[in-house]
């Protein structure tokens, strides 16, 4: 759970930390408390996941992974978890979910991020894939993305 | 996130993105622990920081929140739209607060969204409103299980 001075602390870093040399500190200054009791409380939160993890997201694209795309796979629901734990081990994938069907426009169950450096990459690692499900693979496709049309970080309003 | 070009990288640089992705500490000068490790000193590293975020090559640089784990709601959602209504829409959409990354996509669903919402109620209301909105049908693909997040970018 978190408080009233954690949903400050929240607003005040969820763009980023201040590029100071004691940003906790100005973090705290911002909200009204200590920088001791700012770092406490982005511990707790680490240790409960309400925090990920602090550190730096790379622009992908800046460091030439110009290729990202979404492989989406049809694999038999009784088989999801096995399936899923399997291709979320593979050193390509970034994330891997089960999201749920839509009849008659979307019949994918399974979705693994892959990444590489040319959309080349991602087909042989897609190709990967498909060889280690076998029979289980009932279709696939990959979908690469032709423009980011908008990137924030999570807003607390 | 820009779609931006690659770009050319010093040694430290490389470095600090490849462990930063790790971790930063949450300590009174963060700077210069991580200068120690990387046998560095805190300005340089400040600098170096200060510069990747400013020339792009950082997205982001600091807490991740977990939106679930705050109460809220989280979606991945896609609509179908015909090319020359495009833009009209992703205004819409984009114009969206909940609305955190939108990405055009080869396909017949050919915009995919990620909606945070402050209340795990909201996602579905956010879905409606924008299939109101725009005329199209909003397809809610909420995550049912999760196995694995969590890849490096080796710069």
């Amino acid at each position: 759970m978190i408080d009233a001075l954690d949903r400050l602390i929240i607003k005040a870093t969820q763009e980023g930390l201040p590029l100071v040399l004691n940003p906790y500190d100005v973090v705290g200054d911002e909200v009204g408390t200590t920088g001791h009791e700012v770092r406490v409380r982005l511990n707790r939160m680490l240790d409960d996941g309400i925090i990920r993890r602090i550190g730096a997201v790379p622009n992908h694209y800046a460091l030439g992974y110009s290729a990202n795309g979404m492989s989406t796979w049809d694999v038999p629901d009784e088989k999801v978890a096995e399936i899923g734990a399997k291709i979320g081990a593979l050193d390509f994938v970034s994330h891997c979910y089960e999201r749920p069907r839509h009849k008659g426009i979307w019949n994918y169950n399974l979705f693994a991020m892959v990444h590489g450096k040319t959309k080349e990459t991602c087909y042989e690692r897609v190709q990967i894939i498909a060889d280690m499900l076998g029979d289980d693979d009932q279709g696939h496709e990959i979908l690469f993305s032709s423009k980011i049309l908008k990137k924030t970080g999570l807003r607390l309003a | 996130m820009r779609k931006i070009e690659p770009v050319e990288l010093d040694d430290l640089e490389r470095l600090l993105i490849n462990e930063l992705q790790g971790g930063f500490p949450i300590s009174q000068r963060p700077f210069y622990d991580v200068a120690m490790r990387l046998g560095s000193d805190e300005e340089t590293v400040l600098t170096k920081i200060s510069s990747l975020r400013e020339r792009g090559v950082l997205s982001r640089f600091g807490p991740m929140y977990n939106a679930e784990k705050m109460g809220g709601g989280l979606t991945l959602a896609a609509i179908s739209i015909p090319e020359d209504d495009f833009d009209r829409v992703n205004d819409i959409v984009n114009g969206f607060g909940e609305v955190a990354h939108n990405y055009k996509r080869e396909h017949e669903l050919n915009m995919w969204f990620v909606l945070a919402t402050e209340t795990p109620e909201r996602v579905q209301q956010c879905c409606n409103e924008i299939t109101e909105a725009t005329g199209y049908q909003v397809y809610n693909m909420p995550k049912k299980q999760e196995f694995f997040i969590g890849l490096r970018f080796e710069a």
